[in-house]
Protein backbone atom coordinates (compact mmCIF):
# COMPACT_ATOMS: atom_id res chain seq x y z
CA UNK A 1 0.00 0.00 0.00
CA UNK A 2 3.04 2.38 0.52
CA UNK A 3 4.35 1.34 -2.59
CA UNK A 4 1.30 2.01 -4.58
CA UNK A 5 1.13 5.71 -2.13
CA UNK A 6 4.64 6.70 -3.16
CA UNK A 7 3.83 6.09 -6.83
CA UNK A 8 0.61 7.82 -6.97
CA UNK A 9 1.87 10.74 -5.08
CA UNK A 10 5.38 10.67 -6.74
CA UNK A 11 4.43 13.17 -9.30
CA UNK A 12 2.12 15.20 -7.75
CA UNK A 13 5.30 15.66 -4.85
CA UNK A 14 7.90 16.16 -7.49
CA UNK A 15 6.13 19.08 -9.08
CA UNK A 16 5.31 20.90 -5.29
CA UNK A 17 8.91 20.22 -4.72
CA UNK A 18 9.73 22.13 -7.72
CA UNK A 19 7.43 24.86 -6.97
CA UNK A 20 9.64 25.12 -3.97
CA UNK A 21 13.28 24.64 -4.76
CA UNK A 22 12.95 26.08 -8.81
CA UNK A 23 15.15 28.30 -10.16
CA UNK A 24 12.19 29.53 -12.88
CA UNK A 25 10.86 32.00 -10.77
CA UNK A 26 14.35 33.54 -9.66
CA UNK A 27 15.46 33.65 -13.60
CA UNK A 28 11.90 35.12 -14.62
CA UNK A 29 12.28 37.87 -11.77
CA UNK A 30 15.81 38.35 -13.48
CA UNK A 31 14.00 39.50 -17.02
CA UNK A 32 10.62 41.21 -15.08
CA UNK A 33 12.03 44.64 -15.08
CA UNK A 34 10.78 44.56 -18.76
CA UNK A 35 7.80 44.11 -20.38
CA UNK A 36 6.90 40.09 -21.16
CA UNK A 37 5.87 39.30 -24.78
CA UNK A 38 2.69 37.39 -25.27
CA UNK A 39 4.44 34.77 -26.76
CA UNK A 40 7.90 34.47 -24.89
CA UNK A 41 8.18 31.54 -22.55
CA UNK A 42 9.00 33.84 -20.21
CA UNK A 43 4.80 34.23 -20.25
CA UNK A 44 4.32 30.82 -19.35
CA UNK A 45 3.15 30.67 -15.81
CA UNK A 46 5.64 28.92 -13.15
CA UNK A 47 3.11 26.57 -11.74
CA UNK A 48 2.64 25.20 -15.39
CA UNK A 49 6.72 24.81 -15.62
CA UNK A 50 8.50 21.23 -14.94
CA UNK A 51 11.76 20.86 -14.12
CA UNK A 52 14.13 18.16 -15.81
CA UNK A 53 14.91 15.87 -12.77
CA UNK A 54 11.30 16.15 -12.07
CA UNK A 55 10.11 15.14 -15.58
CA UNK A 56 12.47 12.35 -15.38
CA UNK A 57 11.06 10.85 -12.20
CA UNK A 58 7.79 11.14 -13.39
CA UNK A 59 8.72 9.05 -16.62
CA UNK A 60 10.51 6.81 -14.45
CA UNK A 61 8.06 6.15 -11.86
CA UNK A 62 6.59 2.68 -12.19
CA UNK A 63 2.91 3.06 -12.43
CA UNK A 64 2.44 7.02 -13.13
CA UNK A 65 0.27 7.87 -15.86
CA UNK A 66 2.98 8.91 -18.56
CA UNK A 67 2.48 12.37 -20.55
CA UNK A 68 2.00 13.16 -24.17
CA UNK A 69 6.09 14.61 -24.52
CA UNK A 70 5.93 16.32 -27.54
CA UNK A 71 8.61 18.44 -28.98
CA UNK A 72 8.08 21.29 -30.61
CA UNK A 73 10.97 23.01 -31.86
CA UNK A 74 13.76 21.98 -34.55
CA UNK A 75 13.01 19.09 -36.62
CA UNK A 76 16.38 18.54 -37.08
CA UNK A 77 17.96 18.68 -33.58
CA UNK A 78 14.78 16.37 -32.45
CA UNK A 79 16.41 13.90 -34.92
CA UNK A 80 19.64 14.34 -33.24
CA UNK A 81 18.15 13.31 -29.59
CA UNK A 82 15.12 13.67 -28.43
CA UNK A 83 13.30 12.30 -24.84
CA UNK A 84 12.14 8.68 -25.49
CA UNK A 85 8.85 8.55 -26.57
CA UNK A 86 8.51 11.81 -27.42
CA UNK A 87 6.87 12.78 -30.83
CA UNK A 88 7.71 16.05 -32.81
CA UNK A 89 5.05 18.71 -33.37
CA UNK A 90 6.65 21.80 -34.40
CA UNK A 91 8.17 24.43 -34.85
CA UNK A 92 5.40 26.04 -33.05
CA UNK A 93 7.14 29.54 -34.01
CA UNK A 94 5.51 29.05 -37.92
CA UNK A 95 1.47 28.85 -38.61
CA UNK A 96 2.61 25.45 -40.32
CA UNK A 97 3.94 24.08 -36.91
CA UNK A 98 1.13 25.36 -34.99
CA UNK A 99 -1.38 23.48 -37.64
CA UNK A 100 0.97 20.21 -37.21
CA UNK A 101 0.77 20.40 -33.45
CA UNK A 102 -2.99 21.14 -33.29
CA UNK A 103 -3.88 18.24 -35.48
CA UNK A 104 -1.83 15.70 -32.93
CA UNK A 105 -3.83 16.82 -29.82
CA UNK A 106 -6.84 17.89 -31.37
CA UNK A 107 -8.01 14.15 -31.06
CA UNK A 108 -7.04 13.74 -27.52
CA UNK A 109 -9.35 14.45 -24.03
CA UNK A 110 -9.05 18.01 -23.03
CA UNK A 111 -7.64 16.77 -19.74
CA UNK A 112 -4.53 14.62 -21.04
CA UNK A 113 -1.24 15.25 -19.34
CA UNK A 114 0.98 16.81 -21.73
CA UNK A 115 4.40 18.36 -21.62
CA UNK A 116 5.86 20.31 -24.04
CA UNK A 117 9.62 20.60 -24.59
CA UNK A 118 11.88 22.70 -27.35
CA UNK A 119 15.83 23.28 -25.96
CA UNK A 120 16.57 24.59 -29.45
CA UNK A 121 18.28 28.06 -27.64
CA UNK A 122 17.80 29.18 -24.01
CA UNK A 123 14.51 29.33 -22.48
CA UNK A 124 14.31 33.72 -22.53
CA UNK A 125 15.00 33.19 -26.26
CA UNK A 126 12.84 30.70 -27.27
CA UNK A 127 10.52 30.91 -30.13
CA UNK A 128 8.17 27.98 -30.00
CA UNK A 129 7.61 27.06 -26.49
CA UNK A 130 5.20 30.53 -25.66
CA UNK A 131 3.17 29.96 -28.86
CA UNK A 132 2.91 26.05 -28.60
CA UNK A 133 1.73 26.60 -24.76
CA UNK A 134 -0.79 29.48 -26.14
CA UNK A 135 -2.78 26.93 -28.95
CA UNK A 136 -2.81 24.08 -26.19
CA UNK A 137 -4.65 26.40 -23.28
CA UNK A 138 -6.70 27.97 -26.24
CA UNK A 139 -7.58 24.59 -27.55
CA UNK A 140 -8.93 24.13 -24.14
CA UNK A 141 -6.33 21.63 -22.46
CA UNK A 142 -6.14 21.72 -19.22
CA UNK A 143 -3.36 19.84 -17.90
CA UNK A 144 -0.35 21.32 -19.71
CA UNK A 145 3.43 21.40 -18.81
CA UNK A 146 5.95 22.96 -20.38
CA UNK A 147 10.02 21.38 -19.45
CA UNK A 148 12.25 24.17 -18.42
CA UNK A 149 15.70 23.79 -20.10
CA UNK A 150 17.90 26.70 -18.66
CA UNK A 151 19.97 26.98 -21.77
CA UNK A 152 19.23 24.04 -24.41
CA UNK A 153 18.01 20.45 -24.14
CA UNK A 154 22.02 19.46 -24.98
CA UNK A 155 23.29 21.14 -22.01
CA UNK A 156 20.07 20.79 -19.50
CA UNK A 157 19.11 17.14 -20.55
CA UNK A 158 21.50 14.98 -22.76
CA UNK A 159 24.73 16.26 -20.82
CA UNK A 160 23.14 15.21 -17.91
CA UNK A 161 23.06 11.87 -18.87
CA UNK A 162 19.41 11.94 -18.66
CA UNK A 163 18.47 9.41 -21.60
CA UNK A 164 17.73 10.20 -25.25
CA UNK A 165 16.59 8.67 -29.01
CA UNK A 166 17.55 9.46 -31.88
CA UNK A 167 15.94 9.29 -35.12
CA UNK A 168 13.05 11.33 -36.83
CA UNK B 1 3.30 9.97 5.05
CA UNK B 2 3.61 12.62 2.02
CA UNK B 3 7.21 13.49 3.78
CA UNK B 4 8.37 9.79 2.93
CA UNK B 5 8.13 10.45 -0.87
CA UNK B 6 9.41 14.05 -0.55
CA UNK B 7 12.46 13.04 0.73
CA UNK B 8 13.04 9.37 -1.39
CA UNK B 9 12.57 12.39 -4.20
CA UNK B 10 14.79 14.70 -2.98
CA UNK B 11 17.57 12.01 -2.79
CA UNK B 12 17.28 10.71 -6.22
CA UNK B 13 16.79 14.34 -7.86
CA UNK B 14 20.19 14.88 -5.85
CA UNK B 15 21.78 11.83 -7.35
CA UNK B 16 20.45 12.07 -10.57
CA UNK B 17 22.18 14.82 -11.55
CA UNK B 18 25.53 14.96 -13.07
CA UNK B 19 28.48 17.30 -13.82
CA UNK B 20 27.87 18.66 -17.55
CA UNK B 21 30.09 16.32 -19.84
CA UNK B 22 32.92 18.05 -21.10
CA UNK B 23 33.26 18.09 -24.78
CA UNK B 24 35.12 15.02 -25.86
CA UNK B 25 36.32 17.07 -29.52
CA UNK B 26 38.48 19.17 -27.91
CA UNK B 27 41.83 19.39 -28.63
CA UNK B 28 40.93 16.83 -31.07
CA UNK B 29 41.54 16.84 -34.71
CA UNK B 30 38.12 18.28 -36.01
CA UNK B 31 36.25 15.75 -38.01
CA UNK B 32 35.99 16.43 -41.45
CA UNK B 33 33.15 16.47 -43.77
CA UNK B 34 32.33 18.07 -47.13
CA UNK B 35 28.71 19.26 -48.54
CA UNK B 36 27.46 21.68 -51.12
CA UNK B 37 26.97 25.23 -49.45
CA UNK B 38 24.11 27.34 -50.08
CA UNK B 39 25.17 28.83 -53.28
CA UNK B 40 26.01 24.94 -54.92
CA UNK B 41 29.85 25.75 -54.22
CA UNK B 42 31.61 22.51 -52.40
CA UNK B 43 32.46 23.32 -48.50
CA UNK B 44 35.00 21.18 -47.63
CA UNK B 45 36.33 21.81 -44.23
CA UNK B 46 39.92 20.13 -45.10
CA UNK B 47 40.59 22.69 -47.73
CA UNK B 48 40.75 25.11 -45.13
CA UNK B 49 43.68 23.50 -43.77
CA UNK B 50 46.07 26.26 -42.97
CA UNK B 51 43.55 28.52 -42.14
CA UNK B 52 41.93 29.38 -38.83
CA UNK B 53 38.46 28.32 -38.92
CA UNK B 54 34.88 29.61 -36.90
CA UNK B 55 32.57 26.86 -37.86
CA UNK B 56 29.51 28.05 -36.65
CA UNK B 57 26.26 26.36 -35.88
CA UNK B 58 23.52 28.66 -36.12
CA UNK B 59 19.92 28.63 -37.35
CA UNK B 60 17.48 31.32 -38.59
CA UNK B 61 14.84 30.42 -35.46
CA UNK B 62 17.39 31.22 -33.32
CA UNK B 63 18.12 34.93 -31.94
CA UNK B 64 20.91 35.56 -29.96
CA UNK B 65 22.79 33.21 -33.63
CA UNK B 66 21.11 36.04 -36.01
CA UNK B 67 22.68 38.59 -33.19
CA UNK B 68 25.97 37.27 -34.05
CA UNK B 69 26.13 37.60 -37.87
CA UNK B 70 27.10 41.10 -38.18
CA UNK B 71 29.96 40.59 -35.86
CA UNK B 72 30.97 37.27 -37.68
CA UNK B 73 30.43 39.66 -40.80
CA UNK B 74 32.96 42.30 -39.81
CA UNK B 75 35.45 39.68 -38.27
CA UNK B 76 35.69 37.91 -41.89
CA UNK B 77 36.33 41.34 -43.69
CA UNK B 78 38.92 42.13 -40.60
CA UNK B 79 40.45 39.04 -40.34
CA UNK B 80 40.15 37.15 -43.62
CA UNK B 81 43.62 38.57 -44.70
CA UNK B 82 45.17 36.98 -41.41
CA UNK B 83 43.83 33.38 -42.06
CA UNK B 84 40.38 33.78 -40.47
CA UNK B 85 37.67 31.64 -42.21
CA UNK B 86 34.05 31.53 -40.80
CA UNK B 87 32.44 28.65 -41.96
CA UNK B 88 28.50 28.78 -41.26
CA UNK B 89 25.97 25.74 -40.70
CA UNK B 90 22.59 26.19 -40.64
CA UNK B 91 20.19 23.81 -38.76
CA UNK B 92 16.86 24.92 -39.96
CA UNK B 93 14.97 22.65 -41.48
CA UNK B 94 14.39 24.32 -44.49
CA UNK B 95 17.10 25.36 -46.71
CA UNK B 96 15.14 28.71 -48.01
CA UNK B 97 14.79 30.16 -44.56
CA UNK B 98 18.44 30.02 -44.21
CA UNK B 99 19.30 31.17 -47.74
CA UNK B 100 16.40 34.16 -47.24
CA UNK B 101 19.01 35.34 -44.25
CA UNK B 102 22.10 34.68 -45.65
CA UNK B 103 21.18 37.48 -48.69
CA UNK B 104 19.25 39.38 -45.86
CA UNK B 105 22.53 39.59 -43.89
CA UNK B 106 25.06 40.02 -46.52
CA UNK B 107 26.80 37.34 -45.05
CA UNK B 108 30.67 37.17 -46.37
CA UNK B 109 31.48 33.87 -45.91
CA UNK B 110 30.13 30.13 -46.69
CA UNK B 111 27.16 28.45 -45.54
CA UNK B 112 26.04 24.85 -45.67
CA UNK B 113 22.91 22.98 -44.32
CA UNK B 114 23.47 21.28 -41.19
CA UNK B 115 21.87 17.59 -40.66
CA UNK B 116 21.49 15.20 -38.02
CA UNK B 117 24.62 13.07 -39.00
CA UNK B 118 26.86 16.42 -39.13
CA UNK B 119 25.65 17.26 -35.87
CA UNK B 120 26.24 14.20 -34.96
CA UNK B 121 29.35 13.97 -35.88
CA UNK B 122 30.40 17.25 -33.94
CA UNK B 123 29.33 15.36 -31.12
CA UNK B 124 25.90 16.57 -30.76
CA UNK B 125 24.43 20.01 -31.64
CA UNK B 126 21.32 19.92 -29.24
CA UNK B 127 21.09 23.68 -28.56
CA UNK B 128 22.28 27.08 -30.75
CA UNK B 129 24.55 28.69 -31.03
CA UNK B 130 27.00 26.24 -30.99
CA UNK B 131 30.98 27.75 -32.50
CA UNK B 132 33.81 25.75 -32.74
CA UNK B 133 37.43 27.36 -33.60
CA UNK B 134 39.49 25.34 -35.29
CA UNK B 135 43.56 25.88 -35.94
CA UNK B 136 45.23 25.93 -38.72
CA UNK B 137 46.42 22.12 -38.22
CA UNK B 138 42.44 21.62 -38.13
CA UNK B 139 42.64 20.88 -34.09
CA UNK B 140 40.02 21.65 -32.04
CA UNK B 141 40.87 24.85 -30.10
CA UNK B 142 37.71 26.25 -27.95
CA UNK B 143 33.70 25.49 -28.13
CA UNK B 144 31.73 28.15 -27.40
CA UNK B 145 28.34 26.77 -26.18
CA UNK B 146 25.36 29.08 -25.96
CA UNK B 147 25.08 32.68 -26.18
CA UNK B 148 28.31 33.76 -25.48
CA UNK B 149 30.69 37.36 -25.20
CA UNK B 150 31.65 38.06 -28.42
CA UNK B 151 35.20 39.79 -27.31
CA UNK B 152 35.75 36.69 -25.78
CA UNK B 153 35.63 34.62 -28.94
CA UNK B 154 37.50 37.38 -30.87
CA UNK B 155 40.45 37.28 -27.57
CA UNK B 156 41.02 33.49 -28.34
CA UNK B 157 41.19 33.46 -32.22
CA UNK B 158 43.56 36.64 -32.63
CA UNK B 159 46.67 34.95 -31.19
CA UNK B 160 45.87 32.35 -33.83
CA UNK B 161 46.29 34.49 -37.00
CA UNK B 162 49.24 35.32 -39.24
CA UNK B 163 50.76 38.97 -38.28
Amino acid sequence: MKTGFSRRMGPIAAILLFALLSPYPRMAAQFGSSPVAPGSALAIPAAQVIAPEVLLHWLQTAGAAKPLLLQVGSHVLFAEAHIPGSEYAGPASQPAGLQLLENRVNPLARNKPIVLYCGCCPWNRCPNLGPAFGKLRQMGFTDVKVLYLADNFGADWADKGYPVEQGR
Amino acid sequence: MLLIPVVCLWMGVSSAQSPVAASPLLHQQAPEFARPDLRHRTLDLHAYRGEVVLLDFWATWCAPCVVEMPRFVAWQKLYGPRGLRIVGISMDDDPRAARHLVNKLKLNFPVAMGDEKLGQLFGGVLGLPLVFLIDAQGKIQAEFRGETDLNSIEERFKPLLRP
